[in-house]
């Protein structure tokens, strides 16, 4: 051993033996000399996080308290509901798609169901638009409730998150006499509807339209005026009108920078160019912003409410079209909602050929046009478009859903990096992304 | 229709051995309850898959097409040059109030950005990007080689609230397509998402991975020869198989 000298450590003979003087001072020269170097840190925020809206993953890269870097991982929620429609009839995709954006059901089954429409060809009823419309604007104020309700609870606002969710339940209780079910409704269907309102509709419909202004305001009063949650909000997760574009980031954001873009105003359907109500819009680019569109649009729904149940006339909610529309007429038994007495009465003695479309579309379902379609329509998240393929069969070739959660959620990181990792809470709640959706 | 020899040409009528003497009518099904032949729908006959949708690839449709179609079109023309238009653009299909262009992978960028930037077209929105596997989609158009993944871009322009599609087909011996992130940044997921379900390659993607699907696992799921899964369930003495491998009506 003749080593003379340690590139690390000076060292010196002595009675004992060799005698080592670690120094390690040039560590600086080595690394560098930024003091925050150090302190960069990556960290998992979920995906079981109870703020991240779901099962969603956040890698953030922290300098301090500052994000320097948020990746955004998903996939959790993935149920394979495209490839499923495939497999399935028609008629049944409804029920599949109602399950991606669990919060915005109805926004699904509509789109879907105009998208199969668009492929036959056909026209639904009046009476069956006009209710389609009803029924999607109480889900959007649902739908809106939750992402104000999330909202509060992610800021520490917890009372805002009890009041939410009682309002919420409100319109539930309405959606579920309407339909049977609280989500998942499967209510909308290729053709037109289900089944009608039930009796009695109407009138708990007007009853929530007296209700629900008050309340509106009552959480304008709790948090709106609130500094904190002023503070909390305002130039927190900002996008601009190019960002969103750039992003594809398209409904409250979009409109919270400042772009009035709605689809029920730009590219009507359902004869929403009759109705009478506004477009909200902010020109924050922030999450206050997104929080204000967001309470307007609950009051603008309302109107839209107001309007059809106004024009509400007794009509079919269902084509006319007997290879096309689903034949069974529901009604509660005693053992629960099934076809109805008449129906069976009908099928069974008076009619053969009803018996026929009968047994044929519920065992085969109806054939749909080869072709493919894209019909966007405009859910509380955005743009939720289907792109649907039809090769001319029973069942869907293939279905694609532009979901607005998925597209929406690229932005996290252009809203959030840079920021406090407080704020990224607030970036995300404003975006209020359904990872049902994200995923599918 | 021209053929600019790409491998990714979606092969035309003529290549396809499409004969439309024999072809069924546009090669769309007739009649809500499909019947051909026998008349027999009740599925004793044999439920053989018949000359289902190559038809959606196939057709094109001939100038005019109606609306502001043709002048959307004449812009595109106008904004790449006509001779890159015609080398791009081989087949344009109206169905449906909706215009597809199909197009040949090599100037797909070249027509995005044009899209989005020329001043007459404006589509400053990719909606959406989704695959669609035509494999056995049967009929005329099913050849060897037949590019069978589509990816397809659905563009939309707020300034004149117009909305097109664009389409670009490739085999899935050679699934490459150019990333259009960098005119669309909105495209990273959505491009990620046909990867992982159709093992469609973007190049130039800046981190094309999984998204959906675990970041190990195997194939690609929305492709039509990926099997469904699933077990077959027994009840009452009878076997029930996977949706997959019912019996089933086409």
């Amino acid at each position: 051993m003749t080593t003379t000298s340690d590139p690390y450590a000076g060292s010196r003979e002595t009675t004992e033996g060799r005698v080592y003087t670690v120094t390690g001072g040039d560590w600086d020269a080595t690394l560098g000399a930024d003091p925050h170097e150090n302190e960069r840190l990556v960290v998992n925020m979920g995906p079981q996080h109870p703020s991240t809206h779901g099962v969603l993953r956040l890698v953030l890269d922290l300098e301090g308290e500052t994000v320097t870097k948020a990746r955004v991982v998903i996939g959790y929620l993935h149920t394979g509901i495209e490839k499923n429609t495939e497999y399935r009839n028609w008629v049944q995709g409804t029920t599949f798609v109602t399950r991606m954006d669990y919060l915005a059901p109805l926004f699904n089954e509509a789109g879907y169901c105009m998208a199969v429409e668009k492929l036959l060809g056909i026209e639904v009823p009046q009476r069956a638009q006009t209710v389609r419309v009803l029924v999607m604007e109480l889900n959007r104020i649902a739908s809106h409730l939750v992402a104000l309700a999330t909202f509060g609870m992610e800021m520490g606002a917890l009372t805002g998150m009890t009041n939410g969710f009682r309002e919420r339940e409100m319109v539930l209780d309405l959606l579920e006499e309407i339909t049977g079910l609280r989500m998942n409704h499967a209510y909308i269907r290729p053709g037109g509807l289900a089944q009608d309102l039930p009796e009695g509709a109407v009138e708990h419909i007007r009853e929530f339209l007296q209700v629900m202004p008050k309340r509106v305001a009552d959480f304008h009063r709790l948090l709106t005026g609130q500094p904190i949650w002023q503070r909390r909000l305002k130039d927190v997760g900002y996008l601009d009108v190019t960002g969103c574009l750039a992003l594809g980031v398209t409904g409250p954001i979009l409109r919270a920078a400042g772009l009035p873009w709605d689809l029920r105003k730009v590219e009507p359907y359902l004869g929403y160019e009759t109705y009478d109500f506004e477009v909200p819009t902010a020109d924050t680019c922030d999450a206050w912003g997104r929080y204000l569109v967001r309470m307007s649009e609950v009051n603008e729904s309302l109107k839209i409410i107001e309007q059809a149940l106004d024009r509400l006339v007794p009509g079919p909610v269902m084509v006319g079209d007997r290879k096309i529309a689903w034949p069974a007429q529901l009604s509660l038994g005693p053992d629960g909602m099934g076809n109805s007495p008449e129906h069976v009465a009908h099928i069974m003695g008076q009619s053969m050929e009803a018996l026929i479309h009968h047994f044929k579309l519920v065992t085969e379902g109806f054939r749909v046009p080869a072709g493919q379609v894209y019909v966007p329509v405009e859910s509380p998240r955005g743009e939720l478009g289907y792109h649907v393929v039809s090769d001319g069969s029973t069942r869907p070739w293939r279905v694609h859903v532009r979901d607005p959660s998925f597209v929406n959620l690229q932005a996290t990181a252009a809203m959030s990096e840079g920021g406090m990792i407080a704020d990224v809470i607030a970036a995300i709640a404003s975006i209020d992304p359904v990872m049902g959706g994200v995923d599918r | 229709m021209s053929n600019d020899g790409g491998s990714n040409v979606v092969p035309g009528r003529e290549e396809a051995g499409y004969d439309d003497a024999t072809a069924p009518a546009g090669g769309f099904r007739k009649g809500a309850f499909g019947v051909s032949g026998s008349g027999d729908t009740s599925g004793f006959g044999g439920l053989v898959r018949v000359e289902p949708g190559g038809a959606v690839a196939l057709h094109s449709t001939e100038r005019p097409y109606g609306g502001w179609f043709d002048e959307v079109t004449d812009a595109l023309a106008e904004a790449v040059g006509q001779a890159t238009y015609d080398a791009a653009v081989h087949r344009v299909l109206v169905d449906r109030g909706e215009i597809t262009y199909f197009v040949a992978r090599e100037h797909l960028l070249t027509l995005v950005r044009a899209l989005r930037d020329d001043e007459a077209l404006r589509f400053e929105l990719l909606s959406s990007v989704s695959g669609v596997d035509y494999l056995d989609s049967g009929g005329p158009a099913v050849t060897p080689g037949r590019p069978r993944l589509h990816v397809v871009y659905h563009l939309t322009s707020m300034t004149y609230r117009r909305r097109i599609r664009l389409e670009v087909a490739v085999t899935a011996e050679d699934p490459h397509v150019p990333s259009v992130t960098a005119t669309y940044p909105t495209a990273d997921w959505h491009e990620r998402e046909t990867f992982d379900m159709f093992g469609v390659v973007f190049d130039g993607h800046p981190g094309l991975t999984r998204i959906l699907m675990p970041d190990d696992w195997d194939g690609h799921p929305q492709r039509k020869d990926y099997p469904l899964g699933g077990i077959p369930v027994e009840y009452h003495d009878a076997t029930i198989p996977p949706p997959d491998t019912r019996r089933a009506y086409r």
